[in-house]
């Protein structure tokens, strides 16, 4: 097989395994931050208890995301070598920044978190949540511009075949950074709120720690239907990015065959790239060409307009995006739903909606990784867009049996890692929040 | 462009990155150790217990150092960091399985009692492999591998595992076990299990002059023109007075110093390194072509200089809240 897909096949694995727990790593530490807050003000112990729960949840989260992360920093070096020497002066600043300003940071003050509840004071406890928070949402931040880079490059010039530095600040705040953080960070809080109102749900539902799990429900509650709703914003306005910077995505995000004024805009179909068109689909009429362009009437580019060589897998990139966006919307309307029990009070009794909550879970999850996927296979085939292409990004010495070999290995390991994960994380949640222990002592 | 200038710049950054391995190996070391030793010494629940919680709460922030050293690597001198990782490839996933089975297997021993025996042991082998891994790559970088003129590793996997490297990795092996188990002497309180360390310190001592002796040896026949360098030479004076005082401070039953002077002792086996190496970064075989130093394969004097900013502002105030944060968890564990 070809070396460049199996490495492309691996790097979609583990970028996509870890990715799992980094959103949750997102919304977890926030609501921790509101209980350790609420905590510090009030003195009332329930908010301590409930805070000592997550902070295990966190605990257990955390340590497979820094498990499955460093694969990632490793791969750019084993798979990708030439990719690291032609853009090197330029991707490799934002991940040693990303140890250096938030890493440390990140690990330190969740020992301090995990470990040090008796250890320091009540505000240098409350400081460690904060510092935690923080710095997990800065290393998303270093992250994304590293990201953001390889889809709007800036602030370099090519020389002797490499992409050399030019300037530092418009490589960091390159055109896509601040939208795609957004958009990432309210997916992170969206996934993390989700959970833990799930988590809040099955409780209530059993008739059991309700004491605590009421006021959990609340507050990740809260901070769910805010998200899902401010989400519609951020996704929209990082669609009009992607339509803006990079038009051959857009028309693959939309399977837009033609170039045309007044463009619909697609719900669901299913693209035929060989036909040139999507079978069975619902669109809206001009809405595209209304949310690009703000005008009904605007011209969108379709997909005519470029290169074939110049274009992602139309169909995959097109499914991706539109079940990102069709999970998004049940979430806003999940969030409606809440807003209405919330104030008429009936949420609690509400099992059906309790349920709900439940078993969509980990569907933030699957909408992180279908907007992921249609991110990164909507880049191709571009490594860095238009600078560098994928086949040239490769590394040329390591044979395409290492990497099946290594594809193998990281599938079992991580299929085991997650099974694990899952079941510790039950046994977590039914043994509930009352007497947690933390650190490794009394159980 | 002013060449001094980025010959000054690339000068630093050879000692930065020394300085976040060198970090890396004192640091995550001890737990490299621990976990390492832990099935063969912690025999009970209580004792495993102490153990894990004497690196818990530090281990995680430990490990940053090797991701950030490798982010610096990553920017500073990209031709090395795409040479290496992907020439070593086989080599550093089984470092990443290692690494993975680590992180995970602390977490999982203290919420899965079920499984206890088996995280355990995923965490001793884990840290063992890691260890082990880590002094074999660096071996092969000092000892030299297949270059060519394109800057591309031509060997393969049983290329690294030649004598010469496997010794240097097992030089690099004792003395992060000697490490472990100088920590632990420190942080355990007196009794049965903090005999075990000092009992296994003595001999993992005894492993670490062995493989020294012998990597000298080596050295003389395989690297010749490292026995003329009196930089190294005076390095390993100090590593020779280092290591006689840890042998004396253990038998004397020290608690502190023996670990000190394992640090020391890490020190200076790093600044040896350094002194063979300078300004090579990886030395190419003879028939290779260049090697890879840190003047052929460094970014631009603009990223050096941004990284430098970076460092300077950044590195200062981890380590200061990383010594805060063990001065919160200093003192013996007590369970």
């Amino acid at each position: 097989m070809d070396p460049v897909m199996l490495s492309r096949i691996q790097f979609g694995l583990v970028a996509g395994f870890h990715f799992i727990y980094p959103p949750l790593t997102f919304g977890l530490t926030l609501i921790i931050l509101i209980l350790e807050t609420k905590y510090l003000i009030s003195d009332d112990l329930l908010y301590k208890k409930i805070s000592t729960f997550m902070i295990k949840i966190l605990a257990l989260i955390f340590a497979v995301g820094v498990a499955t992360g460093i694969v990632l920093e490793f791969s750019f070096g084993t798979n990708w070598s030439n990719y690291s020497r032609m853009v090197g002066d330029i991707f490799g600043s934002p991940l040693a920044a990303e140890g250096i300003f938030s890493f440390f940071l990140e690990s330190v003050f969740l020992g301090v978190l995990i470990f040090g509840r008796n250890k320091v004071s009540k505000r240098t406890y409350w400081a460690s949540a904060l510092l935690v928070f923080i710095a997990s949402h800065l290393s998303g931040l270093w992250i994304l511009i590293a990201n953001s880079w390889m889809q709007t490059p800036a602030g370099f010039k090519i020389e002797g075949g490499r992409a050399v530095l030019t300037d530092f600040f418009a490589a960091i705040f390159n055109d896509s950074v601040l939208i795609r953080f957004l958009h990432t960070t309210i997916a992170g809080w969206i996934t993390g709120s989700l959970f833990t109102a799930g988590v809040a749900s099955w409780f209530i539902l059993k008739k059991r720690d309700m004491e605590a799990a009421r006021p959990l429900l609340s507050v990740s509650l809260v901070i769910f239907m805010a998200t899902a709703v401010l989400q519609f914003g951020a996704g929209h306005l990082h669609s009009v990015e992607v339509a803006r910077m990079q038009p051959p995505k857009m028309a693959s995000f939309e399977a837009l065959w033609k170039t045309q004024a007044g463009a619909p805009m697609s719900i669901i179909g299913i693209p035929d790239p060989d036909q040139k068109k999507t079978h069975y689909e619902i669109a809206v009429p001009k809405l595209l060409s209304l949310l690009i362009d703000f005008n009904p009437n605007g011209t969108v580019q379709g997909l005519d307009q470029f290169n074939k060589d110049d274009l992602p897998p139309i169909v995959i990139t097109y499914l991706t995006y539109h079940g990102m966006i069709l999970i998004g919307s049940l979430f806003a309307l999940m969030a409606f739903i809440g807003l209405v029990l919330m104030l008429i009070r009936k949420l609690h009794e509400t099992r059906w909606y309790l349920w709900l909550l439940l078993v969509t879970t980990p569907l933030p999850i699957v909408s992180n990784t279908m907007g992921w996927m249609s991110a990164e296979i909507g880049r191709q085939p571009w490594a860095v867009y238009r600078v560098l292409r994928t086949a040239d990004a490769a590394s040329v010495v390591v044979p395409a049996g290492q990497i099946l070999f290594s594809i193998i290995m990281f599938s079992v390991i991580y299929i085991l890692i997650f099974a694990v994960f899952l079941m510790l994380l039950i046994k977590i949640v039914r043994k509930g929040p009352e007497n947690v222990t933390i650190g490794y002592v009394g159980e | 462009m002013d060449t001094t200038t980025l010959q000054v710049l690339q000068t630093v950054w050879f000692f930065l990155i020394g300085f976040l391995l060198l970090g890396y190996s004192v640091l995550d070391g001890f737990d490299l150790g621990i976990g390492t030793l832990l099935p063969f010494i912690a025999k009970n629940k209580k004792e495993t217990a102490t153990l894990l919680t004497s690196i818990g709460p530090v281990w995680d922030g430990n490990e940053v150092w090797i991701i950030t050293a490798g982010g610096a690597l990553f920017a500073a001198f990209p031709h090395v960091y795409a040479t290496v990782f992907s020439g070593f490839y086989l080599a550093l996933m089984l470092l990443l399985f290692a690494l993975i089975f680590r992180a995970v297997s602390q977490e999982f021993w203290s919420m899965d009692e079920a499984r206890r025996g088996l995280w355990k042991w995923t965490f001793s082998l884990g840290s063992f492999l890691a260890a082990l891994l880590f002094g074999v790559a660096l071996g092969n970088v000092i000892a030299g591998v297949p270059l060519s003129e394109k800057m591309e590793f031509t060997g393969n996997f049983f290329t690294l595992l030649r004598p010469y490297p496997v010794v240097l990795g097992l030089l690099g092996f004792s003395a992060i076990l000697l490490q472990g188990s100088t920590y632990a002497i420190l942080k355990i309180k007196e009794g049965p299990l903090q005999d075990k360390f000092r009992t296994a310190g003595k001999w993992i001592w005894a492993a670490l002059v062995f493989f020294w002796a012998l990597s000298l040896i080596l050295t003389a026949v395989y690297l010749p023109e490292g026995m003329k360098n009196p930089l190294a030479w005076i390095c390993t004076a100090a590593l020779v007075v280092f290591l006689v005082l840890n042998r004396i401070w253990m038998d004397r039953k020290n608690d502190s110093l023996p670990f000190i002077t394992s640090t020391l002792s890490l020190v200076s086996l790093w600044s040896i390194a350094g002194s063979l190496q300078f300004p090579k970064l990886v030395r190419a075989l003879p028939g290779s072509a260049a090697h890879l130093t840190i003047y052929n394969s460094s970014s631009t004097e603009l990223t050096l200089t941004a990284m430098l900013v970076i460092a300077l502002i950044g590195m200062p105030i981890v380590i200061g809240y990383t010594i805060y944060a063990y001065r919160i968890f200093r003192g013996k564990v007590n369970l």
